[in-house]
């Protein structure tokens, strides 16, 4: 466990580096999904960072792609490709496309970015395994502003219909979108009875729990005939004292001096302990 | 005359013709995709029987998706299908799919390069009671400027199942367009069909003709009737079944431009955006010369009967013929 955290902290570094160089992009959603990021990466999900396109591997989705920094730099640390190449996000000629595309880095299973579909194609991909017969998982990573989209509802409504139990969801809820808090600018609560109202089986838990978010992915396993979603509450930009709750970061990147006392914080875990790096 | 080597229908310029509507084309093709390959699926948004999509869901009830009323839904999940090898055909009309779904389709299957066949119903003037809503007079428009993404208008029965089992063998992203009223079955079985190639349906009597007529989907048969008349008047005419808008037959397009020196392009879309605007491209960039366009004029539609329509909005042979010879004015 202490391992896993260790590693969800190598990504917070790695989320503010890359996008510091970057100079654009989203810091808050990243920061506070390194945790199950690193929880899927590195324990739940099977998957072959060598062999990218393993048949019988557990899919990951992402739907809300503008987080992909911090897919990018768990793929990297598990070993998909060079830690070096995160510099290059956003940049001319990189695989590291400013949202995921598709095909052009391994370990990134579609493209995402325009809120709302992620859901749906993880639908497409569950009847494809059933309909094969394979034994894969298949999970869908949301944000909760993207529940404001009709597609979202549209793709809960159709994952109870098929009674994809071989998918589950993992909303992130951070409470923050671009202009705001979620519930002053399109509220979402209660998200639970929604997602009960629709016919799904849902859990709720602390986001940055990682033994919690384990046994959550074992019980969404377990529950036959229904989805189920993970409501995972998060504090967006964990990790960096100055970005966590504020949603003027949901967009933006840190500057370089921003990124100096981030990274200061995070390597010696908010003062607690010193930085091998001074 | 009908070009003989495409052995086209022969009883196309008879009364007693064998009327059939595209979509029911587009049935039979995807029931024979399904049993060719068990990796072809259907998905529709409630609309499985005036889609044709019935047999395909009875004969293969395991691999077919009913969606219900949510194209946004049924094309995403369409692309997650296709991800995981599946080749998935996506049935709604074409005023909502894509009219209604386009970003999905462009960021989720274009963009992705998924291998999903999206099947446009109940397009263009021939849905004519429902009126305008369900009218779609913009989606080649919307297809045709996607990267990665075809654009095929079968003109008849026949050629909409060559061109739906086609499409099952072909890689990538494919807009269908269909229509909903019986109209001519022109080609036959044995007239070849190439996704990408344009064929010469109508040879003109002389060797250089006076005007290169081009038409696509249902409306290729008054653009035949048209040649059929002007050649009546002693002006030769040349007529091309564009049946694929994207990627255009550039070079059957320009060798018969070439030789007129006028085209007149026919559709049912709106004149922009569409086969004309396609056309237009073409023959601006490589081959400057007079064109006139037949198509809806930045307008919407409305209620009434198909053929009340054409006439109302100048879509048949009558307005073909008038901007044949407008057009061969205009090479002096």
């Amino acid at each position: 466990m202490q391992y896993l955290e260790k590693t969800a902290n190598r990504i917070r570094e790695q989320i503010v580096g890359m996008l510091t160089e970057a100079g654009s992009g989203h810091s808050a959603g990243p920061l506070g999904m390194a945790d199950i990021f690193t929880a899927l990466y590195f324990h739940v999900l099977h998957h072959n960072p060598k062999n990218p396109n393993w048949v019988e591997r557990d899919r990951l989705i992402l739907s809300n792609g503008h987080i992909c920094p911090v897919q990018y730099a768990t793929l990297a640390l598990a070993g998909y490709f060079p830690i070096e190449e995160l510099t290059t996000l956003r940049k001319i000629n990189s695989r590291l496309q400013g949202h995921p595309h598709r095909g052009s880095l391994p370990g990134v299973e579609t493209t995402s970015g325009p809120l709302g579909s992620g859901l749906s194609q993880a639908i497409g991909v569950a009847l494809a395994a059933r309909l094969d017969g394979a034994k894969h998982r298949v999970y869908c990573l949301l944000s909760d502003g993207e529940h404001q989209e009709g597609n979202t509802w549209e793709a809960i409504m159709a994952t109870a219909k098929y009674k994809l139990s071989n998918l589950t969801a993992i909303v992130d809820r951070n409470n923050i979108q671009i202009d705001g808090f979620t519930e002053d600018i399109m509220p979402l609560e209660s998200l639970r009875k929604k997602y009960e109202a629709f016919g799904w089986h849902v859990l709720e838990i602390d986001g940055h729990n990682i033994s919690r978010f384990v046994d959550a992915t074992r019980e969404a396993a377990a529950v036959y005939e229904r989805p189920t979603v993970i409501i995972a509450h998060t504090i967006p930009g964990k990790g960096v004292s100055f970005m966590e709750r504020d949603y003027r970061w949901h967009g933006k990147p840190p500057t370089k001096e921003e990124a100096k006392v981030a990274l200061k914080e995070l390597r010696t875990l908010g003062n607690r302990i010193q930085s091998e790096h001074e | 005359m009908l070009n003989p080597n495409l052995k086209l229908n022969p009883k196309i310029l008879n009364e007693e013709c064998e009327l059939k509507p595209t979509r029911a084309g587009f049935g039979e093709g995807l029931v024979e995709a399904g049993r060719e390959n068990k990796n072809v699926v259907a998905l529709c948004a409630d609309l499985t029987e005036s889609t044709r999509n019935e047999d395909f869901a009875k004969e293969f009830s395991d691999r077919f998706f009913e969606m219900g009323v949510a194209e946004q839904n049924m094309v995403t999940v369409a692309a997650g299908l296709a991800i995981a090898g599946k080749i998935p055909f996506v049935s709604s009309y074409a005023a909502f799919s894509p009219g209604r779904n386009w970003e999905q389709i462009r960021t989720t299957i274009a963009y992705n390069d998924a291998n999903v066949k999206i099947a446009g119903h109940h397009a263009g003037l021939y849905t004519g009671p429902d009126g305008a809503t369900h009218q779609m007079l913009e989606d080649i428009a919307l297809m045709r400027t996607m990267p990665n993404m075809k654009v095929i208008v079968p003109c008849d029965a026949e050629e909409a199942r060559k061109a739906t089992l086609t499409s099952s063998k072909i890689w990538g992203p494919i807009y269908l367009r269909f229509a909903r009223e019986k109209t001519r079955v022109i080609t036959s079985k044995e007239t070849s069909f190439e996704v990408g190639k344009a064929e010469l349906f109508w040879e003109s009597n002389k060797k250089k003709p006076d005007l290169l007529i081009c038409a696509c989907g249902p409306l290729v048969y008054e653009a035949i009737l048209a040649a059929q008349n002007l050649e009546k008047e002693k002006i030769s005419v040349a007529v091309l079944n564009v049946h694929t808008i994207k990627p255009l037959d550039e070079k059957t397009i320009l060798h018969f431009a070439r030789l007129a020196g006028a085209v007149v392009t026919v559709e049912e879309h709106q004149i922009v955006g569409g086969l004309g605007s396609a056309v237009a491209e073409l023959l601006t960039a490589k081959a400057p010369m007079p064109l006139e366009r037949i198509g809806m004029k930045d307008e919407f539609g409305q209620s009434g009967k198909p053929t009340e329509l054409f006439d109302f909005y100048g879509l048949n042979k009558e307005e073909i013929i008038k901007a044949g010879k407008k057009v061969i004015q205009r090479k002096k």
